[in-house]
């Protein structure tokens, strides 16, 4: 997956939009999430996942400050994720097979709040960008 | 799949809306598939893929009167799909992995254009929709 330069103008176009409103795209990315495919919650037991819960919305706000963060490396998403990687390999263990459930409802989140913004082509560069950050914090599983 | 009788009212109530809507709709929802996908577009040599042209106006005013067609006999969709089934089968032949892709395509549009109506619930509901449309058209693959 290579983030070509339009790519990453794309993807921090989308995210600056973000800014400021990581805990509500966050929380309610989870939330669509949770619903549409429930076996995600198998990796949050104990937690409070109804709607608009404080746990949503730190957990949320966590995962997009995480995603804000790698967009000022769009050239190094490995670099700047790695001790995140560190973490999904070794502690939690999240299958694969997950992060593009992930991308999908962040995708589907952005696009309710941020309509005239994800154009076609910004769908495109944000999609590639979530697959590459879903490499990153996979690769180090084996 | 099974939808719920909940899932049924939710699929119905926005299929009133998008109703009158299909050209324009599924145009942008087969612009994302091909700009975000380019592997799709190869059923479609024959078109002219660009930004709102008459073929993907009408192509998609197709898809979505299809999955209309669908939303009035949700207790009955392989008979009611039947003929797409036998199409999709016997002369398209595109393969099932594609499905997911116009499926996230689709939500994607409809989140961009209902966001109060696409709610997380809904959203459920189309996704387990879309998924059951998708196995009756490839059902007869094999």
């Amino acid at each position: 997956m290579v983030l070509s330069a339009a790519d990453a103008t794309h993807v921090h176009t989308v995210l600056d939009h973000v800014k400021g409103h990581e805990d509500t795209y966050g929380a309610e990315a989870l939330n669509r999430t949770f619903t549409s495919h429930p076996q995600t919650k198998t990796y949050f037991h104990g937690k409070d996942l109804a709607e608009n819960s404080a746990y949503l919305h730190s957990h949320g706000k966590k995962v997009m400050s995480a995603l804000v963060n790698a967009s000022a490396h769009c050239d190094n998403i490995y670099g700047a994720l790695d001790k995140l990687s560190d973490m999904h390999a070794h502690e939690l263990m999240v299958d694969p097979a997950n992060f593009p459930i992930l991308a999908h409802n962040i995708l589907v989140t952005l696009a309710i709040h941020l309509p005239q913004v994800l154009t076609p082509a910004c769908h495109v560069s944000l999609d590639k960008f979530l697959c590459e950050v879903g490499d990153a914090l996979t690769h180090k599983y084996r | 799949m099974t939808l719920t009788a909940a899932d049924k009212a939710l699929v119905v109530a926005l299929w009133g809306k998008i109703s009158g809507q299909t050209e324009a709709l599924g145009a942008e929802a087969l612009f994302r598939l091909f700009t975000c996908f380019g592997q799709s577009k190869t059923y479609f040599s024959h078109f002219d893929l660009s930004q709102g042209s008459a073929d993907l106006k009408r192509h998609g005013a197709k898809v979505l009167g299809a999955l209309g067609e669908a939303a009035s006999h949700l207790d009955n969709l392989p008979q009611a799909l039947s003929k797409l089934s036998d199409l999709h089968a016997y002369n398209l032949r595109v393969d099932p992995a594609n499905f997911q892709l116009l499926s996230h395509s689709i939500q994607v549009t409809l989140a961009a254009h209902f966001p109060a109506d696409f709610t997380p619930e809904a959203q459920s509901a189309w996704d387990k929709f879309i998924s059951a449309v998708s196995g009756v058209l490839t059902s007869k693959y094999r």
